[in-house]
């Protein structure tokens, strides 16, 4: 009964975002205020009717209704609740669901957010952002339906793939999905923008927070999907450059680039069909996203829920939007006139270069990603491309960008001088120097990796650092302090995001120059040195846990003096529902250096198989990214958006309790 | 009972470690180019990990295959050769600069390059419509930048 409840909900959201397409947009054209105030209540309903159906979904996965087919392939009567409710999403059709569900949100804020905006701005963006919606549920609807019902309900169900039965990626979705479908706030005011044929400062303080909770939401989503695979895969990788993970980038360095640019506009009233551009592409690489991992076109660790027969529809529906917005950008971004002037070297020269960076690499990466599907088309080759390409191809854009970054964020709008730019960046230069020199003879082997990501993450930090000292303004320290409070929060927001990017640059260099692995055959009580460690197994021993067996060892690590530095339990656990292993590392976090520790089988001639890592630097990774996603914040709650628009506010507390 | 089902669930279940200690070679300079190496083959029955990060029985196969090579006096590219020559070049995770691979590996900077371009007639023409200064182009410049327009 609930289940059919979702189902009517669910068409009936369907029929109301047809009403909140085609009436506010008609409205619009004919200047019909009744008609264009319509979008309203609609945004307000349609999110309703979705909210109540993805309820109804949620409520049969909570309560075990195995007569519902979704939940007889994804959940088990014996799954800990939050893994219940994560199965939700952790599935094709419920993840559309989450999709449509987000999408709706969105527009329901504008609608309650956005009095202050242009009337037939307001009804043209609401109204793209209904087609979206329709494109969706009509997607959902005819080929996706998460309420279909089994004639035999079996005893119990198949649950969900125990990889995913964790903590990190229960919620790695939904802040992705916020991020994807937040980006389509700037396209429908992007494309709403192309119809009115006004691009301008009032605009750009509109489209810039969605952006920047976008950003934020996929920062925090990358970051929780990466420290999964490293806890959980098993040997600590943090990023594979798999199609699924490139999905989720290519958004991110767009979302990046267009935030960047909309400050362009705002402040400057250039760069206005560029921003335009960007915008449309940003949401366009979420929708390519949605379509690599929906369909299965090319198939990956991620890809759980694949379904070739879907693709062609998410293909039609990126087809219709990506290529409809650029076809209307060909005919009106002419319209847009920019004011600014500015110089060759400047601020405005300088987000230019970032933008270049940003959507190049990015484009790397999308060609990287489905180079394997076009050779087989076009050649007839079957080759793959895996991480050694994109690690040569994208990392000199990052290099340049992480050079480039403090001069541009001390340069000043209109016309800057190089050579009064380079003295206050003095001592963040003879910083990186330093740090990176104690890295070279700090370390053991001789790589060039290690000291140079740190070269350039000190003087990110640095940058960052003389980015903030020089907004004080002149006089002695005590009054430069007592400036600091007045800072406005966008300036605190851009060097925290700014140094954020310095921690994860100096995080992943550090971890990949300088891990440490030692594999070996480990006997009971028998210690075995890895580096300045003494590790040793004391007990292995079988235990079960909730829906599953495991092998949990007994591991204790002392550091040069015998002092115990951790007592790790690392485990060997068997799902018997899908006969599945999974290795939970047990990892020792620290500051400086992560002890990561597997078990593996046992071994013919006594002992068990175990791997010990030693991982320096791997924490700075996320904090890095939570320290750019609390830079975004910052940003966010600055004034000028908490004048302009109070609905970003709301969107960024809701990411506050996640972290 | 209960004792012989946890048993038997232990045996059912396949390796949980990518290179196993009896992989390991005993010389560590070998050891470690057989891990470079293994980092750079795909295992083809996987979803695009590496014969070093991957579980399967196919890449533990490859693993050994590679060591053996090692051991019997190969060359890295040899090694890689070898197997290419088995598998095809699907198992090269980072491709070959050859043939159409080229627009692979030549977009990005291509693009690079054309974007930086078309920027700087954007900041040459944003700048200077300040009107005529310091900063005014020479007449060499100004054809040029006629042409790059199209005018």
């Amino acid at each position: 009964m609930i289940a059919e409840l979702g189902h009517v909900a669910l068409v009936l959201a369907f029929g109301v975002a047809i009403v909140q397409m085609v009436v506010p947009f008609v409205g619009a054209q004919k200047g019909w205020s009744g008609w264009m105030a319509m979008a309203v209540p609609a945004a307000s309903l349609q999110f309703l009717l979705i909210a109540a159906a993805f309820a109804a979904l949620t409520y049969s996965f909570v309560t075990s209704d195995f007569s519902v087919r979704l939940v007889t392939l994804n959940s088990h009567s014996a799954k800990p609740m939050l893994y219940k409710v994560s199965g939700v999403w952790g599935n094709h059709e419920g993840s559309m669901l989450l999709w449509v569900l987000i999408v709706a949100l969105f527009g329901a804020m504008a609608s309650w957010f956005g009095s202050g905006l242009p009337p037939r701005l307001k009804a043209l963006a609401l109204s793209v952002q209904a087609a979206i919606g329709v494109a969706f549920l009509a997607f959902i609807l005819f080929t996706s339906n998460p309420f279909l019902r089994l004639a035999q309900p079996p005893f119990d169900g198949q649950a969900l793939n125990p990889l995913l039965q964790d903590p990190g990626l229960a919620f790695h979705p939904p802040f992705l999905y916020l991020g994807y479908v937040g980006l389509s706030m700037a396209f429908s005011f992007a494309v709403a923008a192309l119809i009115e044929g006004r691009v301008d400062a009032a605009w750009a303080r509109w489209v810039r927070p969605w952006t920047l909770a976008a950003w934020i939401f996929l920062t925090i989503g990358i970051a929780l999907g990466s420290w999964w695979a490293y806890y959980e895969l098993g040997w600590g990788g943090f990023w594979f450059w798999d199609p699924v993970e490139n999905a989720s980038f290519m958004p991110w360095l767009f979302a990046a680039a267009l935030l960047h640019s909309a400050i362009v506009v705002e402040k400057r009233e250039a760069l206005k069909s560029w921003t335009i551009l960007l915008a449309i592409l940003a949401f366009g690489f979420s929708l390519i996203g949605t379509f690599l991992v929906r369909s299965g076109v090319i198939t990956s660790v991620h890809a759980f829920a694949n379904d070739p027969e879907r693709g062609v529809f998410i293909l039609m529906i990126l087809g219709v939007f990506t290529g409809g917005a650029l076809t209307l950008y060909a005919f009106r971004a002419s319209t847009m006139e920019a004011k600014g002037v500015f110089g060759m070297v400047s601020r405005e020269s300088a987000l230019v270069f970032n933008n270049i960076l940003l959507a190049v690499s990015s484009i790397v990466v999308f060609i990287g990603t489905i180079w394997p599907l076009v050779a087989e088309m076009f050649f007839d080759r079957k080759l793959s491309v895996g991480a050694p390409f994109f690690e040569a191809a994208f990392t000199p854009f990052m290099v340049v960008l992480a050079i480039a970054l403090p001069f541009g964020a001390l340069m000043p709008w209109k016309r800057a001088k190089i050579g009064r730019l380079m003295r206050p960046l003095v001592p963040a230069l003879v910083l990186a120097v330093l740090v990176a020199l104690l890295a070279w003879t700090m370390q053991t082997e001789r790589t060039i990796l290690g000291p140079v990501g740190f070269l350039l993450g000190a003087w990110l930090v640095g940058g960052a650092a003389t980015d903030l000292w020089s907004r004080l303004g002149r006089g002695p320290i005590g009054g430069r302090l007592g400036r600091m409070v007045r800072l406005p929060r966008a300036d605190w927001g851009r060097v925290t995001a700014h140094a954020g990017l310095g921690v994860v640059f100096m995080g992943i260099s550090g971890l990949m120059a300088w891990q440490i692995e030692d594999i070996r055959v480990a006997q009971s009580a028998a210690p075995f040195e890895v580096a300045d460690l003494t590790v040793t197994m004391n007990e292995v021993r079988q235990e079960q846990g909730p829906n599953y067996l495991t092998t949990v060892a007994d591991i204790t690590v002392r550091g040069e003096d015998g002092n115990v530095i951790a007592l790790l339990q690392p485990e060997k656990r068997v799902y018997p529902v899908q006969a599945m292993p999974t290795t939970e590392a047990a990892i020792h976090n620290g500051f400086w250096r992560d002890i990561y520790v597997v078990i593996g089988d046992k071994q013919d001639g006594g002992g068990y198989a175990v791997r010990t890592f030693i991982k320096p630097f791997a924490n700075w990774i996320w904090a890095g990214s939570l320290i750019m996603a609390l830079g975004g914040l910052l940003s966010l709650s600055d004034r000028r958006y908490r004048v302009a628009a109070g609905a970003t506010r709301r969107t960024a507390v809701r990411g506050v309790p996640a972290e | 009972m209960k004792r012989l089902i946890l048993a038997l669930m232990i045996l059912a279940a396949s390796p949980a470690l990518a290179v196993n200690p009896d992989e390991v070679l005993d010389n560590p300079a070998l050891e470690a180019r057989a891990r470079d190496i293994s980092a750079g083959l795909r295992c083809v029955v996987c979803q695009g990990e590496n014969i070093d990060e991957s579980n399967a029985d196919i890449a533990r196969d490859l693993r050994l295959l590679v060591r053996e090579r090692l051991v019997a006096g190969d060359t890295n590219e040899e090694v890689v050769d070898f197997i290419v020559e088995r598998y095809g070049e699907y198992v090269l995770m980072k491709p070959t600069t050859g043939g159409a691979n080229i627009l692979l590996w030549g977009a990005g900077p291509a693009l690079f390059i054309l974007a930086a371009l078309g920027a700087m007639v954007y900041l040459r023409r944003r700048s200077t419509s300040t009107g005529p200064g310091s900063d005014g182009l020479s007449k060499d410049e100004q054809a040029r930048l006629d042409e790059l327009l199209g005018k």
